[in-house]
C-alpha cells in the first residue's frame, strides 16, 4: 500500500489503484487465513472485499494505535461470517499483527470464527447472528446525532442477511431520524448459504424497497472501486440516511468460485488455493 | 407405516431427517419449517420428496415461528428444524407467544446445539436454549442421546398433542441404548449402569462421557450409577428421589449451562424434595475460541473431569 498517511488516523490510500492493491492482498490474506484454518466462508469475504478496501484503504478515520479512540468512524459488518476477510484487512490498516491471522479459529486465539469486540482491536460490536449490526449502527449514528459529532458510521449486511426483520425495522427508524451520518452497504451477492435469494425470499427491488423508507439509495458494481467511492462521498445535504447497494459476486475473483452456493463455507483444497491464487494474481498483474 | 428402512446409527441428525421423512410420507400434515438450513438440518431428502411441505421461509426465525403457528392453526402439523441458537434465541418470544401460550400443535427442532459448532463461537453456540426454553410454561423438553432415541423422540413428538422442544445433536455418537426396547420413553430416565456411591446425571452428548467416566471410576473402587435423563421437562422424579437416597452424591453433567439447564432443574426439584450433595457440570460461560474437543476439555466435559468431579464430590 503506498504512503499517503498523514497521521495515523487518515485512511492510507489515495488513489483507486492503492485500494485495488489493498483489496487484493485482502482477498490472499482471507484465502491463506481459511486455508490453515480449515474453515471459514470464502464465498462471502471475496464479495464484500472491495467495499473493505474501500473503507478500510480510502475512507475510515480510525486508529489502530486507539482503537477506541472516541471520534472514530464506526464500522459493522453485520455479516459476521466474512470474519477472515475483515480481520485481514484490520491486520493490514496496522490494528495487529498479520501473522496473527494464522492463528485464525485456534485455540484461544483473539480471532474466533465470528468477530468478539472484546478480543479483537477494532472490531465495534460482535456479530455473527444474522440481522444484529444494522440496528446497531444506527444506534450509533444516533449517538453521534445527539452528540453533534461529526464521525460517521458505515455498516455492510448480507442480501440473504436482510431477510431479518430487525433490518426493516432498523431502516425505518434511520430514516425517521433522518441519519444521514450513516452509510449501509448491501452486499448483493444474490446467493444465501443454501440457495438464491430470489429463489429463497425475493428481495428485488431492493434498491427501492429501501428507498420507499425513505433512504437515499444507489446500486454500484460493488467491485469498482471508483464507484463505489463515488457514492460514499455523494453530498449528504438530503438529510436521509444512505443506502448502497453493492452488486456484486459470491466468491469474486475465483473462477470455481465465482456465483456457486456451495462456496458459502466450503474450504478450498492446497490445490484450489494454488489455483485461486494464481488467478487473484494474474488479474491484478 | 411400512417397514423402517435402515437409518446410520450414529448421526442424530441423519436419524431425525430420515424419521422425519417417513412419519411425512404417513401423514400428510408434516411440513417442514426451516430458515435457509435445509442442508444445515438435513432437509435435502425431504425437500426431494416433498418439495411443496418444505417451507423455508429465508432467514427469518422469528417469521418461522409464527408461520409454524399458523400452519398448524390450519391443521398443519410443523416441525420447525434450525439452529437451535437461532431458533431458540431469535425467536424465542414468538416461542413463549405464538406456540407454548397459544398451545399450538408444533414441533421445535433445535439443530447443532451446545458447542457443536466450535469454532464459529459463542453466537453460534446452543448453551442457554434449555434454560430459555426450561422457563416456558410446561413446554416438554427432550435431548436424546444417539440416534435411536432421536428417532423414537421424533415419533413420539408427532403423536403427542401441542408443543414440543427436540433438541438434536450434530456430531457422531456412540449408542448409548442398543438392545434397549424402547429406546426412548418420554418423562423417563434410562439407567445405563447399576451403582449405590454416587450418580452421574447426563443427557445428549454427555451420556457417553458420563459411561467413560463411570468406567473410570470403578477402576477406582467407586460405583457410579449412570441415569440418561432424555426429558429434561417434565423430569424423572422418581429416579432422582432414588438417586438421592441410594447414593451419597448427584453429578449432573450437561452440553449446555446448567444453571437453568438439566443441573438446574434436577437441583431445584432436590432441594425441595430430598436435598442431595451434587455437582452442576456444563459449559458455565461464552467459550474461547477452539474445535468441540478443545472446548470440552476447557470445560471439563470429559470422561476424566466427570470422574474427578464424582471423587471431589464424595471427599468431601
Ligand atoms: C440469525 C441467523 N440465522 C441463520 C444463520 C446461519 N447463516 C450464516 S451465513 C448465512 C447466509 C447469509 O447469506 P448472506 O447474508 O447473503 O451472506 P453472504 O452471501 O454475503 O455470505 C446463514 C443462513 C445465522 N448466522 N444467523
Ligand atoms: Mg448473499
Amino acid at each position: 500500500m503506498s504512503a499517503g498517511t498523514i497521521t495515523s488516523t487518515q485512511p492510507p490510500c489515495t488513489t483507486s489503484a492503492d485500494v485495488r492493491d489493498l483489496a487484493l492482498r485482502i482477498r490472499l490474506g482471507a484465502l491463506d487465513t481459511i486455508a490453515t484454518a480449515g474453515l471459514g466462508h470464502v464465498g462471502g469475504d471475496f464479495s464484500v472485499t472491495d467495499i473493505l478496501a474501500v473503507l478500510y484503504g480510502g475512507v475510515l478515520r480510525v486508529d489502530p494505535a486507539d482503537p477506541a479512540w472516541p471520534d472514530r468512524d464506526r464500522f459493522v459488518m453485520s455479516k459476521g461470517h466474512a470474519a477472515a476477510s475483515l480481520y485481514t484487512a484490520l491486520a493490514l490498516r496496522g490494528f495487529f499483527p498479520e501473522s496473527e491471522l494464522a492463528t485464525f479459529a485456534g485455540p484461544d486465539s483473539r480471532l474466533g470464527g465470528h468477530p468478539n469486540r472484546r478480543k479483537t482491536p477494532g472490531i465495534e460490536t460482535n456479530t455473527g447472528p444474522l440481522g444484529h449490526g444494522l440496528p446497531v449502527a444506527v444506534g450509533m449514528a444516533t449517538g453521534a446525532q445527539l452528540a453533534g459529532a461529526g464521525w460517521q458510521t458505515y455498516v455492510v449486511v448480507g442480501d440473504g442477511e436482510i431477510q431479518e426483520g430487525s433490518n426493516w425495522e432498523a431502516l425505518m427508524y434511520a430514516a425517521h431520524r433522518g441519519l444521514s451520518n450513516l452509510t449501509l452497504f448491501v452486499d448483493r451477492n444474490r446467493l444465501q448459504q443454501g440457495a438464491g435469494t430470489e429463489e429463497t425470499n425475493a428481495l428485488d427491488p431492493l434498491d427501492e424497497k429501501i428507498r420507499a423508507f425513505g433512504w437515499e439509495t444507489s446500486v454500484v458494481d460493488g467491485h469498482d472501486i471508483e464507484a463505489l467511492w463515488a457514492a460514499i462521498r455523494a453530498p449528504r445535504d438530503h438529510g436521509r440516511p444512505v443506502a448502497i447497494v453493492a452488486d456484486t459476486v459470491k466468491g469474486k475473483g475465483v473462477s470455481f468460485m465465482e456465483n456457486l452456493a456451495a462456496w458459502h463455507h466450503k474450504v478450498p483444497s492446497a490445490e484450489q488455493v494454488e489455483l485461486a491464487r494464481a488467478e487473484l494474481m494474474g488479474a491484478r498483474a | 407405516m411400512s417397514a423402517a428402512p435402515e437409518i446410520a446409527m450414529h448421526d442424530c441428525r441423519k436419524a431425525f431427517a430420515q424419521t422425519l421423512i417417513e412419519l411425512a410420507r404417513a401423514d400428510e400434515r408434516i411440513v417442514a419449517v426451516c430458515n435457509d438450513s435445509v442442508g444445515s438440518s438435513n432437509l435435502g431428502g425431504f425437500r426431494e420428496e416433498f418439495p411443496e411441505r418444505l417451507i423455508n421461509v429465508g432467514i427469518a426465525e422469528q417469521n418461522m415461528v409464527g408461520v409454524a403457528a399458523g400452519l398448524a392453526n390450519a391443521g398443519y402439523l410443523p416441525f420447525v428444524s434450525a439452529a437451535s441458537p437461532f431458533l431458540t434465541g431469535r425467536a424465542t418470544e414468538q416461542i413463549k407467544a405464538d406456540i407454548v401460550y397459544s398451545g399450538a400443535n408444533v414441533k421445535l427442532c433445535g439443530q447443532s446445539p451446545g458447542v457443536s459448532y466450535g469454532e464459529l463461537g459463542p453466537t453460534h453456540h446452543s448453551i442457554e436454549d434449555i434454560a430459555w426454553m426450561r422457563a416456558l410454561d410446561d413446554l416438554p423438553i427432550v435431548v436424546p442421546a444417539d440416534p435411536e432415541q432421536t428417532v423414537e423422540a421424533v415419533r413420539w413428538a408427532a403423536e403427542v398433542e401441542g408443543p414440543v422442544f427436540l433438541r438434536i445433536g450434530r456430531y457422531k455418537v456412540p449408542s448409548v441404548s442398543e438392545g434397549q426396547v424402547p429406546a426412548f420413553r418420554p418423562g423417563r430416565a434410562e439407567q445405563l449402569t447399576d451403582g449405590d456411591d454416587v450418580t452421574l446425571v447426563a443427557n445428549g452428548t454427555m451420556v457417553t462421557v458420563a459411561l467413560q467416566a463411570a468406567g473410570q471410576l470403578e477402576a477406582s473402587g467407586i460405583r457410579a450409577r449412570v441415569l440418561n435423563m432424555a426429558t429434561v421437562h417434565p423430569l424423572d422424579h422418581e429416579s432422582l428421589l432414588r438417586a438421592a437416597r441410594e447414593t451419597r452424591g448427584i453429578v449432573t453433567v450437561e452440553e449446555s449451562v446448567p444453571r437453568g439447564g438439566l443441573g438446574g432443574a434436577a437441583a431445584e426439584f432436590l432441594a425441595e424434595n430430598q436435598p442431595a450433595r451434587m455437582r452442576l457440570l456444563g459449559t458455565h460461560e461464552f467459550a474461547v475460541t477452539g474445535d468441540v474437543e478443545y472446548l470440552f476439555d476447557r470445560f471439563d466435559l470429559t470422561p476424566g473431569g466427570v470422574a474427578d468431579a464424582a471423587r471431589n464430590l464424595l471427599a468431601t
